[in-house]
């Protein structure tokens, strides 16, 4: 796991030849053409550790049933039946649980949005007392562990005969999905060009119509990365929802954690592996078309904050 | 909505009296439009997450629903004092005779195996990822032509939901698997007591350390090529390079990505409970404190669960404050090294 090109270099510094500037130079091509080879060797380990165990899953969903466990990089009798069970509604709920996914995830993401955008404007544009607190709030929320609000929610849920409803998973995503929100959309406000806004202001606008005509289409990417990130953290979240939903209102991560084969007491490799395919695959396309945007987001709070 | 404008730096020399006022009425009206703006979102924390804490906290001293010993009767509720912490700190379960220690095989038991366990897998896991992110983001912060390939390959592992990743590692590591049949072993990954701890170490591993390395990649961009170049100059080699400048430069940054790994990894639940059911060794191998907070629910032992899912908060709390105490020192200190470095420019 070394990352050093090597101990030659030292020495190739010191030319012993006439045309010290010409050999320098060819010392530098030497080790400018050794270093990117092993950089190639180095990044090619690193894109199959990454891509090798989802491979095996993709592929795994192709297999037979009886021949799962065969260790061929492609299946020897492929077969389309494993994405055929995993929508069959006699035994997964898979179908349903997408749509439950996809509509919580985007109800939780616009409500996060609505709410967060104007106090990531607060935090990003406005000197206020107390600012220094609030955005130590908004950290320390999105840093909360989850099992310590499941109990008092799976209590008062109970209370409410909320148990299994849509409400009892889309509150406490939003909850989730809000610190997040505030707090990365702070670090893209913060280097938008502001002086935009001023000059409208002096044209005549009020500042909200300043915010909405000027600053809020420039902010329209920022916005939208948030929101995947929104979305993905809803799509993603296991803990609350293998406690708080039931059959009717599970989401995928729960139905592929309870998965269920044709068989009683076997355990469904290849439809699980195909479910998995089918869960991720939307992610994986999302992730990869908006990808620079994507990294800017996640990092975005890491660095600057 | 007001005036968004920030007040104007006050002139000592030009402000009158009015002057002063307007500027006192301005910032006043700024704060208001701060608040206004924020208030929905301070609404939102409260109802949502306030509320329920404080009310967590409260049902921890109460007593769940049990069999009185004395009537035979079902009793709810009422004041217990410290009785639900002492469960699950001593390992006390009330017995009609009063209190004793709980039984093996009861959660209460289990509670510092998974303390134990917790502070592994987050040890562990989040040293591996460091190092391994911290390599990957070397390479990918290079130029070379598959660049772009790299980067999106990284983000595969991280789009892929923890529970698909667990229901994948749960058939990688299956008894007829791949990883037995490669490495010609007949391990039970699921049973044993450390191989089933190291199949959620390598399968965290996998999943998270992409984001680490993207974390740390930020941070290394944000190093001057020209603070190289200057090195390379003086005749620096690639490993002096390495620790007298990425590493000092790089150390907000990780500490950074660090802290956040950290507390991510104290609050696992999704890879052990889909992997190992948090089981393995004797049963209780691979619980965490998150699952333990789950099982006790599933027990109808909700009051109890909240003292557990409050003491898990504490030390979510506790660790997080530690961090930022002791590498907060350091980050200072990581200060006066790179000016170090500057003076080797």
């Amino acid at each position: 796991m070394t990352t050093v090109a090597g101990p030659t270099t030292a020495a190739a510094e010191r030319p012993v030849f006439d045309d010290r500037a010409a050999s320098r130079v060819r010392a530098r091509r030497r080790r400018a053409a050794g270093s990117s080879v092993r950089t190639g060797i180095q990044a090619a380990l690193i894109v199959i550790w990454c891509l090798l165990p989802a491979y095996w899953m993709l592929i795994t969903g192709f297999r037979r049933s009886d021949t799962v466990y065969e260790t061929t990089l492609l299946p020897t009798t492929p077969t389309f039946d494993n994405f055929i069970q995993a929508f069959n509604p006699a035994r997964n709920q898979l179908g349903r649980a997408l749509l439950n996914s996809f509509g919580i995830g985007v109800l939780v993401t616009v409500i996060a949005l609505v709410v967060g955008v104007s106090a990531a404007y607060a935090i990003a544009r406005l000197n206020f007392p107390g600012k220094g607190l609030i955005m130590g709030a908004v950290l320390g929320a999105s840093m909360f562990p989850g099992v310590a609000l499941l109990t008092p929610l799976f209590s008062l849920f109970t209370q409410l005969n909320w148990q299994g409803s849509y409400q009892s998973l889309i509150i406490p995503y939003i909850a989730g999905a809000l610190p997040l929100t505030v707090w990365t959309l702070n670090s893209f406000f913060r280097e938008m060009p502001w002086e935009l806004e001023e000059a409208a202001r002096i044209d005549g606008c009020t500042a909200a119509q300043a915010f909405r005509i000027v600053i809020l289409p420039l902010a329209a990417p920022a916005v939208f990365t948030t929101a995947i990130l929104a979305f993905i953290g809803s799509w993603n979240e296991y803990l609350l929802a293998s406690v708080l939903s039931n059959t009717q209102t599970q989401t995928v991560t729960v139905a592929i954690g309870n998965f269920v084969g044709s068989q009683p007491r076997e355990i469904p490799y290849a439809t699980t592996m195909a479910a998995g395919s089918v869960v991720t695959i939307p992610l994986i396309i999302l992730v990869l078309i908006f990808q620079r945007r994507i990294v800017a987001g996640l990092t975005a709070g890491g660095v600057k904050g | 909505m007001t005036t968004a404008t920030p007040p104007a730096p006050p002139r000592p020399k030009d402000v009158t009296e009015a002057g002063r006022a307007s500027l006192e009425a301005n910032r006043r009206r700024i704060t208001r439009t701060s608040y206004a703006l924020l208030a929905p979102t301070i609404v939102v924390m409260a109802v949502i997450v306030g509320y329920p804490i404080v009310l967590s906290v409260i049902n921890s001293f109460q007593a769940d629903a049990r069999l009185d010993p004395a009537t035979g009767f079902f009793v709810t509720g009422g004041f217990t004092g410290l009785t639900n912490y002492a469960h699950w700190l001593l390992q006390q379960c009330s017995t009609p005779a009063g209190t004793a220690a709980c039984a093996q095989g009861n959660l209460g038991a289990s509670f510092w195996t998974a303390t134990f366990n917790t502070f592994f897998f987050t040890v562990i896991t989040v040293a591996l990822e460091t190092v391994i992110g911290l390599w990957m983001a070397i390479i990918m912060n290079r130029n070379f032509r598959f660049r772009g390939l790299l980067r999106a390959a990284v983000l595969v592992p991280w789009a892929i939901p923890t529970a698909v990743t667990a229901k994948l590692f749960l058939f990688i590591f299956a008894t007829a698997g791949i990883i037995n049949a490669l490495l010609g072993i007949e391990v039970i990954w699921g049973a044993d007591l450390w191989a089933s701890r190291f199949a959620i170490i390598i399968a965290d591993t996998w999943k998270t350390t992409p984001f680490m390395a993207l974390l740390i990649l930020a941070g290394l961009q944000l190093i001057p090529e020209d603070t190289y170049e200057a090195a390379r100059m003086d005749g620096a080699t690639t490993v002096q390079q390495f620790f007298r400048i990425t590493l000092p430069l790089l150390r907000p940054a990780l500490v950074v990505a660090v802290l956040f790994r950290t507390l991510d990894a104290l609050r696992m639940y999704d890879l052990p409970a889909i992997l190992t059911g948090g089981g393995g060794g004797r049963g209780d191998a691979t619980t965490t404190l998150s699952i333990l907070v789950v099982r006790e629910i599933q027990n109808t032992a909700v009051n109890s669960a909240a003292a557990l899912s409050t003491i898990t908060f504490l030390i979510v709390f506790g660790v997080a404050f530690l961090f930022i105490r002791v590498l907060g020192a350091n980050l200072t200190g990581g200060e006066k090294k790179s000016k170090k470095v500057a003076g080797v420019r």
